[in-house]
């Protein structure tokens, strides 16, 4: 049966944007950038989670029509075109100083929860993103 | 970046957030059209058609959400509840709250505690709705 989760998508209107952001400011690593007929096939995974993927496609022909690419980029730009993303952290006071350093959107500052500490930040399009730092594990 | 309508979806956006994050403040149209780089006038319209509903409701809505989960969650009084999440009124709160939820503060605190789930989730599904008034008590 299934044995393991290695790719996830999510829609990004700017891929090079989407890098600044994922690899410049957050830490992650490309693991995939290569011409994929006329698409860029544009993944990338943290340092330490090299098989745990994500796809950063940027909607357009001839995966969809122009005009769909469009509401699916306006969908991203009002925060409901999914891609929601949770990531696990060592500190998240000390992450979420850093990132707030480096001028990343913070949405919700770090609370205290029945699981740990989190708190949340948006890429530049819309997508978010949720940083935790667990109680255990 | 994008088109003028990502542009806008995007800083109605950053508007909401700011909504989500600190709903226990005055926040007031003027401020929440700073955040959203636009005119109040252009403001309250604009949110309406991005997410539907006029700035005020969302807000007031994200009050009661916040209201409904410390009251099901904490032992924390009715006054002292309305105070943390925005209210300046008891009286407001009480008619707000059941206008919204359809039952007063103090019989929804009967139906215990909610299930556990990141407050990002927890904040955008169960915000009570905002396109059918909840049925008078």
């Amino acid at each position: 049966m299934l044995k393991a989760l290695t790719i996830t998508q999510i829609y990004v209107p700017d891929q090079d944007a989407a890098l600044d952001f994922y690899v410049g400011k957050l830490g992650f690593e490309v693991t995939n950038d290569m011409a994929f007929g006329p698409m860029r096939w544009l993944t990338i995974a943290l340092p330490g989670q090299p098989d745990r993927q994500i796809l950063l496609e940027k909607p357009g022909p001839p995966s969809m029509s122009d005009e769909t690419a469009a509401q699916v980029r306006e969908l991203v730009s009002k925060g409901a075109a999914g891609g929601h993303l949770f990531f696990q952290c060592e500190d998240a006071h000390k992450t979420h100083a850093e990132l707030k350093e480096k001028g990343v959107e913070i949405t919700e500052e770090p609370v205290d929860q029945p699981y740990g500490i989190d708190f949340g930040l948006r890429d530049p399009f819309g997508n978010h993103l949720r940083i935790a730092q667990m109680t255990q594990g | 970046m994008g088109s003028a309508a990502e542009d806008t979806n995007r800083w109605m956006l950053r508007a909401r957030d700011a909504m989500d994050r600190a709903y226990a403040e005055p926040l007031d149209i003027p401020t929440l059209a700073g955040i959203a780089h636009v005119s109040e006038a252009h403001f309250i319209r604009t949110f309406r058609s991005v997410f539907g509903e006029t700035p005020h409701r969302y807000l007031q809505r994200r009050r009661v959400e916040r209201a409904m989960f410390l009251l099901r969650s904490t032992d924390r009084s009715v006054t002292d509840i309305c105070t943390a999440v925005g209210f300046s009124s008891l009286g407001t709160f009480s008619r707000v709250f059941r206008d919204v939820v359809g039952e007063p503060p103090s019989v929804h605190r009967r139906r215990g505690p909610l299930p556990l789930a990141p407050s990002c989730f927890a904040m955008a599904w169960l915000r009570p709705s905002s396109f059918g008034e909840a049925p008078q008590a």
